[in-house]
């Protein structure tokens, strides 16, 4: 290609300029630079608002503390979800795709303009469906399921925000293609940009259910549709509200991957096996959607089955293969460390005081503990019924959005701080604390909702306690159900400490903190074993070995949870018919 | 292949794997990831929901 045949502003950036990482020697386009912050900043902005509402959910499903009054309990519990869910996750998302594509592959961001153009979609969009809610006419929970009606501007600030978050997903692929054109990079994308394209694939399927729904559905809040067939609706948006999950499952693993790569020099065990994984992502994990619609008398079974179980176990499978390949890596590189002792030398020497590293790992043993078991249970159809809308399903999926994706990306912040905005973090020692208290708190927040679920609590209740003056069927859960909500009140209270440390180190640290330069920019990546980043990250290459014994057990221990509690609950379930 | 012995030595032509070509390729994983759940989800799914009958 005749690049200067081309006027500059056709294509905006031939002329991108660039900055050499000194931690990494990675050319850095400044352009992709700014988008990266600009979206991180609005994301943790958005965790911040969206977690003081999370607090105040919790403290008001807490029956001895009940905080808010009813109308305000919906208005906040929408607003939780919305902020959370929506926002500080795929803000943060666009961040690592442009990280995962410009970055890593030292190539230029295609079309930054039109990264400033999805950044303002995204943020008008976001702060409008938050004035809907606020005002208070739009308390219909994030999944706004019709006849609930919300304010039109409800409906367009979502369709808005997707809108962006789409342009985002097509300047990751245009940049892909650049990075390929100009040869930034030999054979094929690293297995972290890998994972990413596997996140950004799925939130195009996402990005399309959201829109073909949500588009009729703001029509029909104006006034110029009469209908909204409510099942097609629940199934449309499923296509979005579950996907939207798998967007983060698939990104949160490549950070897993990144970070391991980073901070102890981790290769994948195969490359191959890794991206089959992913592949199973791509194929299959979207379908599992279905299980929102497990109840629902206008599906057929078979729909029901296929899509959950045999399509749903395939990409479960994705999954555990991430949930070995990963901790294996992080051994077999721990291992050449020179951590050889023993079973578990390389675990207990790993650099447990690098928030990155501990929270990466904190997020993949709940991930897997918590939330991906209690995920299959819910995701089978008989077992579903136990549980379905009570507070058990919030409690499965704080496991995997909260301490799953949320820490990930906690994590990965005390990597991108020094990398992207070049600052050291402010406060190391309370750093190194912040993800145990908060993956405490939100492993916490997990459990016990889903104790109290198991024992019929259901999820987006104001009370539970219903008192005789207030309801015509008076009833009780057993006490235990409301020290469970205690609990979770008490853990919120955790998390919520360590988000607020979180944004205070993050903000403090990019307004305050020491500038990075060659002279200590290892030294501000924190403690590790291993001070070269790049090439585990940026190249495509096998660890070259499977003797892993510590990963064995891990992944022993594991499977005998997870049949245990299988098991448990199909005990459960023959209690609740007995066949006599 | 084995159909062309000789360019194997002056160049590295190897026959890339079909696996590696499908992951080495954005786009034909793109279509895959989006087809896949709207035929196998969305458009079976919207089928049944069309033929519930409606109550009179
Ligand atoms: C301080 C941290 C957090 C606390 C204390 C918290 C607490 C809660 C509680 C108690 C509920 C209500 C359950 C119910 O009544 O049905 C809830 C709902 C929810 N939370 Fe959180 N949460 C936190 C962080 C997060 C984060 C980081 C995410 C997402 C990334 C998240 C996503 C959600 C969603 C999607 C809902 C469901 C809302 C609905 O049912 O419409 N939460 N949360
Ligand atoms: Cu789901």
């Amino acid at each position: 290609m005749t690049d200067a045949a081309i006027p500059a502003n056709v294509l905006g950036t031939l002329a991108a300029k660039f900055r050499t990482c000194p931690a990494t020697g990675l050319k850095v386009d400044l352009a992709a630079e700014r988008l990266i912050k600009a979206n991180a900043v609005a994301a943790v902005v958005f965790l911040m608002i969206g977690g003081i509402f999370g607090l105040l959910v919790a403290l008001t499903r807490w029956p001895a503390v009940h905080l808010l009054s009813s109308d305000m309990f919906y208005l906040v519990l929408t607003a939780h979800g919305l902020d959370v869910l929506l926002l500080w996750i795929i803000f943060f998302e666009i961040a690592i795709l442009y990280f995962a594509s410009a970055i890593i592959l030292s190539s230029r961001i295609a079309a930054p303009r039109w990264g400033w153009v999805a950044f303002a979609l995204m943020i008008i969009g976001g702060v409008m469906t938050n004035i809907a809610v606020l005002q208070g006419d739009s308390s219909v929970m994030f999944t706004s399921y019709p006849p609930l009606k919300a304010q039109p501007h409800f409906y367009l600030g979502l369709i808005l925000f997707a809108v962006g978050a789409l342009i985002g997903c097509f300047i990751f692929l245009g940049t892909l293609v650049i990075a390929k054109e100009e040869r930034t990079y030999e054979g094929s994308i690293p297995l972290v940009t890998f994972g990413a394209l596997t996140a950004c694939i799925i939130a195009v399927f996402t990005i399309a259910s959201g829109a073909i729904i949500l588009i009729p559905t703001f029509l029909w809040s104006v006034g110029y549709i009469s209908h909204i067939d409510t099942l097609t609706y629940k199934l449309v948006w499923w296509g979005m509200g579950h996907s939207s999950q798998q967007i983060n499952v698939s990104a949160h693993v490549a950070i897993w991957y990144l970070i391991g790569a980073v901070t102890v020099g981790a290769k994948p065990l195969s490359e191959k096996v890794s991206r089959g994984a992913f592949l199973l992502y791509i194929f299959f994990l979207q379908l599992a959607s279905a299980h929102h619609l497990l109840v629902e008398p206008g599906l057929s079974s078979e729909w029901k089955i296929v899509n959950t179980s045999y399509m749903m176990y395939l990409a479960v499978l994705g999954s555990m293969v991430h949930g070995m390949t990963v901790p294996g890596s992080i051994e077999a590189a721990q291992r050449k460390n020179g951590y050889t002792h023993g079973v578990f030398e390389w675990l207990r020497k790993a650099p447990w005081g690098n928030p990155a590293f501990a929270g990466m790992f904190l997020s993949l043993v709940m991930f897997g503990f918590l939330g991906g078991i209690s995920g299959v249970i819910l995701g089978t159809e008989q077992l579903n019924i136990m549980m379905h809308n009570t507070i058990y399903v919030p409690g499965h999926f704080h496991a995997t959005v909260v301490t799953g994706t949320t820490l990930a990306f906690m994590a990965v912040t005390y990597l991108v701080v020094p990398l992207i905005f070049q600052r050291q973090i402010i406060w190391p020692k309370l750093a190194r604390l912040q993800p145990y208290l908060f993956g405490l708190g939100a492993a916490g927040i997990s459990v016990f909702m889903m104790g109290a679920g198991t024992l019929g609590v259901a999820r987006r209740h104001w009370d539970i306690t219903f008192p005789a003056s207030d309801v015509m069927l008076p009833h009780g859960y057993p006490p235990m159900a409301s020290l469970m909500m205690g609990l979770n009140g008490l853990s919120a209270i955790l998390a919520a400490t360590g988000g607020a440390l979180y944004i205070a180190i993050t903000v403090g640290s990019i307004l305050f903190g020491k500038k990075v330069d060659a002279s200590n920019a290892a030294a501000s990546l924190g403690p590790m074993p291993k001070k070269i980043v790049r090439d585990a990250v940026t190249k495509y290459g096998d660890a070259g070995t499977w003797h892993l014994p510590g990963t064995y057990v891990l992944v022993a221990l594991f499977f005998t949870t997870f049949v245990l509690y299988y098991f448990v609950n199909w005990k459960y379930l023959s209690e609740l018919w007995p066949m006599q | 292949m084995a159909d062309e012995p000789r360019t194997e030595s002056a160049l590295p032509l190897e026959r890339i794997p079909f696996m590696q070509r499908l992951l080495d390729n954005p786009f034909m994983l793109l279509f895959i990831g989006v087809v896949v759940p709207t035929v196998v989800y969305i458009l079976w799914g919207v089928m049944e929901i069309t033929q519930i009958p409606l109550a009179k």
